[in-house]
């Protein structure tokens, strides 16, 4: 069957896709009966622990285990860093594993850590990113690396056009991923030529691959397995020292299942890393609010090695630019990909400061962006059809007064707007269907479902083409057995899983249908799945049972392999799309007396194409906005230079946002005619990119000044109220 | 609660017993509590070394030998397998091992499980029979309120506490009563949902006796 003839039903045919479900793993997370890889126990199992380095920058100088390997209880001991590992035994961050012990129990594994001696020689190091670095220092490259210089148009005669500018600092600190379930596997050798993982993972059907590699033994020999896992949001795509180690030693341990999870403190300071980006930003624009010239000067965290850098403005195509970036380097462990990438700084550095431009004009900024919205290109009518849209729910242009609210006493109100991108194309993804001639069906994919919905999505596509209920089909994931999906990052599952299951269910229906047509006394082509039937679509008189049209599939198990490989660049296919907007606005009230942000209301318009699973997609758009409130309001990884490490490596101090703070959150999202025919795109990161913009420009609505750097801290807001912040945050 | 029903209760803080554990590490090993003065109290004193404990938990006896430094959580998860409390913070601030006590809500992170014993112990996995789901649990399910769902667990029996006491809060007291549960993947509008919906549940209930 050509490509081009897989379509998605038309919104009249369509049973179950598009239609509020509940999640299908609802029930087995809500009882606690969900397995994650934490709560996994293998017979005879051991417990690792690790010794860390407690230096930001060192080198290990020598290592003695001999106590640890007498211990009573002690199995096995693997050295992850010695001095001779990288270059010469460098640890370029604190919290770096060096050695690595399984043991009977818990206990005994820190005892026997405890008991491991390793010197250190301590290098220099930096841990902080927030202080402008001097471009002729940055330029010498040794803890700064200049990694962009960019012009667009005649940023210095635009400047000179311009009848209003605005200069000032924004920025968002290095925030860490803090899942839930810590990182970590359970590994084990059923014989000396296999592996068997347990592994808290985004990436099932590709993290076996990276073990294998990493010690040596054909990656078919590598079997992965997860049923859940407790939260990932881009920290837990990739291979980690304590995966390997948990499968050394369980090598060492005659391949005894040994479980590896990292304690709070490590999954804070080593597993989870979004880097922090700051910049001292001038705009410029003509008096009636034309938005003509874009000049900044931006850095932020690079880890061991920087650069990096950073697409701004974001999103605005403004016609004269000048930019610059330089990467920091240091010594707080490497990034990790985190929810939407630098989209959440980006659209920080730039909303906040054409916010600030809008109100240097006197306009309200919903008209500066509407002003301007040809610099939105390619999106200009989606980002103007959202406007409306998130006007009208939040009663924008009703409530919103100019910078400063006036009123009397010490709460003063606020609201903010930001907008944002993402491309979210689905992955190649594979998955086989088996129809068996009893009528059950199974479906098989090397794919995971990180609490985005991926299970009810698949079984919605599937039920919908096959036309019997979810609950008839049998879907077996989170295994590097089945045919392979790939990683879930990006926003990139929907797409693939959706697509690949619509391949498989459609053709398996067209199969089935043409060893039922006899039956039926019809061709093929004539025949529907409706309700649990087969049926002629002209005379539904003329029908089987789902059951006795599988009978007719004889002794053999029908098995249909669906694949979604991803389109040329430029191209596209029915079933899925790439490229989204968002608007997001916020209502904040903020105590001038004690510094304290409340969020009343978020109103959050999102396109995302066709939508699977409406239900689940908007508990992503919630739950993209309580994250952003989230790193809006409390989070920061605060490192302290003197000794390296990192402060706040608990859940007490390092806050998230609770049941409590996140206020009234309404979300739209775009569907129906001129959003449903792009099929299926993703929507995990998009929403998640505006709060901190959104909500710090609120809170300047409310208070009259910029908060420069999130998070929005009652300290940060009352100096910026008084004036006393320097070098844009600190005071 | 008498000495009789709960004759290991040391009435002691795991933080208290913590700090005096390195005064008993010279004691022999012994099976049950030696009796020390502490702050001028008496105080049972177990281990070090494992000791027999007895545990009721979801209506069920169950019975392990532990070192006394075992939380409640640890117990539960590695020595009985009952996973529906999850550590993560460990330090009692994220809610997750939220389990019910004698009725309240209690962090089992923060509970050793020689101070559980003879207390009547509830975790998810006891709320309903197997294949069946308890209101509270559905009413979770019902409006979404779990995506990765390792929170779910714990807000579950928060929740549980919560409703049983205050079955028509106002939405101030509910951002209070479940204010010691952390979500990071943003479940808290399902959650208040799911609350509502507890809330109507009883109304009616009530309406209709």
């Amino acid at each position: 069957m050509a490509e081009n003839t897989y379509q998605w039903p038309d919104a009249s045919k369509r049973k179950l896709i598009g239609k509020r479900m509940n999640r299908v793993d609802g029930p087995a997370k809500a009882s606690g009966r969900a397995k994650y890889t934490y709560d996994i126990v293998r017979p005879k199992m051991l417990y690792g622990d690790s010794v860390k380095c407690p230096y930001a920058h060192a080198r290990v100088k020598s290592i003695d285990t001999s106590a640890a390997e007498k211990m009573p209880g002690v199995k096995a001991v693997h050295i992850i860093h010695g001095p001779n590992d990288g270059a010469k035994g460098e640890v370029f961050w604190a919290g770096t594993d060096i050695v690595a012990v399984a043991a009977v129990d818990e206990p005994t594994a820190r005892d026997a850590v405890r008991a491991i001696k390793v010197e250190y020689d301590q290098l220099p190091h930096l841990v902080l990113s927030d202080k402008e670095p001097n471009l002729a220092e940055a330029e010498k490259g040794e803890l700064y690396k200049v990694a962009q210089k960019e012009t667009v148009g005649d940023p210095t005669a635009a400047f000179q056009q311009s009848e209003v500018t605005h200069e000032g600092y924004y920025g968002s600190p290095v925030i860490t991923h803090c899942c839930l379930e810590t990182h970590g596997s359970i590994a084990e050798w059923p014989d000396k030529d296999h592996v068997f993982l347990h592994i808290s993972t985004q990436n099932v059907p590709g993290i076996g691959e990276q073990v294998a590699k990493a010690i040596d033994m054909p990656a078919a020999n590598v079997h992965v397995h997860q049923d859940h896992v407790g939260g990932g949001f881009g920290s837990k795509l990739g291979l980690d020292p304590w995966g390997v180690a948990a499968a050394q030693l369980s090598k060492k341990a005659g391949g005894l299942p040994v479980k590896m999870m990292l304690n709070r403190a490590t999954e804070l300071e080593t597993a989870g890393c979004r880097p922090s980006a700051y910049a001292r930003v001038k705009v410029g624009a003509k008096k009636d609010g034309t938005l003509l010239a874009w000049d900044s000067y931006a850095w932020g965290s690079g880890g061991p090695t920087a650069p990096g850098s950073l697409a701004i403005p974001y999103v605005w195509k403004v016609p004269n630019q000048q930019k610059q970036y330089v990467g920091v380097v240091n010594h707080i462990g490497p990034a990790r990909a985190w929810r939407a990438p630098n989209h959440p700084q980006m659209c920080v550095l730039t909303m906040c400061a054409l916010d600030d431009l809008a109100a240097k004009l006197g306009m309200d900024t919903f008209d500066f962006v509407k002003k301007n919205i040809d610099l939105l290109d390619p999106r200009s009518k989606i980002y103007s059809e959202e406007l409306d849209v998130a006007n009208e729910l939040m009663q924008w242009k009703a409530r919103w007064h100019p910078r400063g609210d006036k009123t009397a006493g010490p709460v003063k109100h606020g609201l903010g707007l930001a907008l944002h991108t993402w491309g979210g194309a689905g992955h190649t993804s594979n998955c086989d269907l088996l129809i068996h001639p009893d009528g059950s069906v199974e479906i098989k994919m090397g794919t995971q479902d990180i609490g985005t919905g991926t299970r009810t999505s698949i079984l919605t596509v599937a039920a919908d083409t096959l036309g019997i209920p979810i609950e008839a089909i049998n879907l077996q994931i989170g295994d590097n057995q089945y045919p392979p999906d790939s990683a879930s990052g990006g926003s990139s599952t929907i797409g693939g899983v959706s697509s690949s299951t619509f391949h498989a269910a459609t053709d398996a229906r067209n199969q089935l249908f043409a060893k039922v047509a006899q039956a039926l006394n019809a061709q093929p082509g004539e025949l529907e799945a409706v309700d649990g039937r087969v049926r002629v679509a002209s005379d539904p008189s003329r029908s089987l049972s789902w059951k006795e049209a599988c009978s007719k599939l004889g002794a053999q198990t029908l098995t249909v392999r669906g694949t979604h490989a991803r389109p040329a660049a430029g191209q596209k296919d029915n079933l899925t799309d790439s490229g989204v907007g968002g608007i997001q606005m916020a209502d904040v009230s903020v105590d001038t007396e004690t510094g304290i942000v409340k969020i009343n209301k978020m109103v959050a318009v999102q396109d995302c194409g066709l939508v699977i699973s409406p239900k689940q997609a908007e508990s992503q758009v919630l739950g993209a906005m309580i994250m952003g409130v989230s790193y809006a309001l409390y989070e920061e990884k605060v490192m302290d230079q003197t000794t390296g490490t990192m402060l706040n490596t608990n859940m007490d101090s390092y806050r998230l946002a609770g049941l409590g703070d996140v206020g009234e959150l309404v979300v739209k999202l775009m569907t129906g005619a001129g959003y449903d025919e792009r099929g299926v795109i993703g929507i995990g990161e998009p929403p998640t990119v505006s709060p901190g913009a959104a909500i710090s420009n609120a809170v300047a609505n409310a208070i009259g000044v910029r908060v420069p750097y999130l998070p929005l801290t009652p300290d940060r807001v009352l100096a910026a109220l008084e004036g006393t912040q320097s070098e844009g945050g600190r005071a | 609660m008498s000495d009789q029903e709960s004759p290991k209760d040391s009435g002691i803080s795991r933080r208290k017993f913590l700090k005096i554990s390195a005064i008993t590490t010279s004691a022999p090993l012994v099976l049950g509590p030696t009796v020390l003065e502490v702050e001028g109290q008496q105080v049972h004193v177990f281990g070090p070394g494992k000791v027999p404990i007895s545990l009721t938990v979801n209506g069920k006896r169950l019975t392990a030998n532990l070192e006394p430094r075992f939380t409640l959580l640890d117990a539960l998860r590695e020595q009985f397998e009952i996973t529906g409390p999850k550590r993560v913070c460990d330090r009692g601030t994220c809610g997750a091992c939220t389990v019910m006590v004698d009725n309240k809500a209690v962090y089992s992170c923060s509970l050793l499980t020689i101070e559980a014993q003879g207390k009547q112990i509830v975790t998810t996995d006891g709320l309903a029979p197997q294949g069946q789901l308890h209101p509270v649990s559905a009413a979770f399910v019902d409006n979404d309120a779990q995506q990765c769902g390792f929170c779910t667990p714990g807000f579950v029996m928060a929740t549980k506490a919560f409703v049983d006491k205050h079955p028509n809060a106002t939405p101030d007291e509910i951002a209070r009563g479940l204010g010691g549960n952390f979500c990071r993947c943003g479940t808290y509008a399902g959650i208040k949902g799911a609350v509502a919906q507890l809330s109507k549940g009883a109304q009616q209930q009530k309406g209709g006796a």
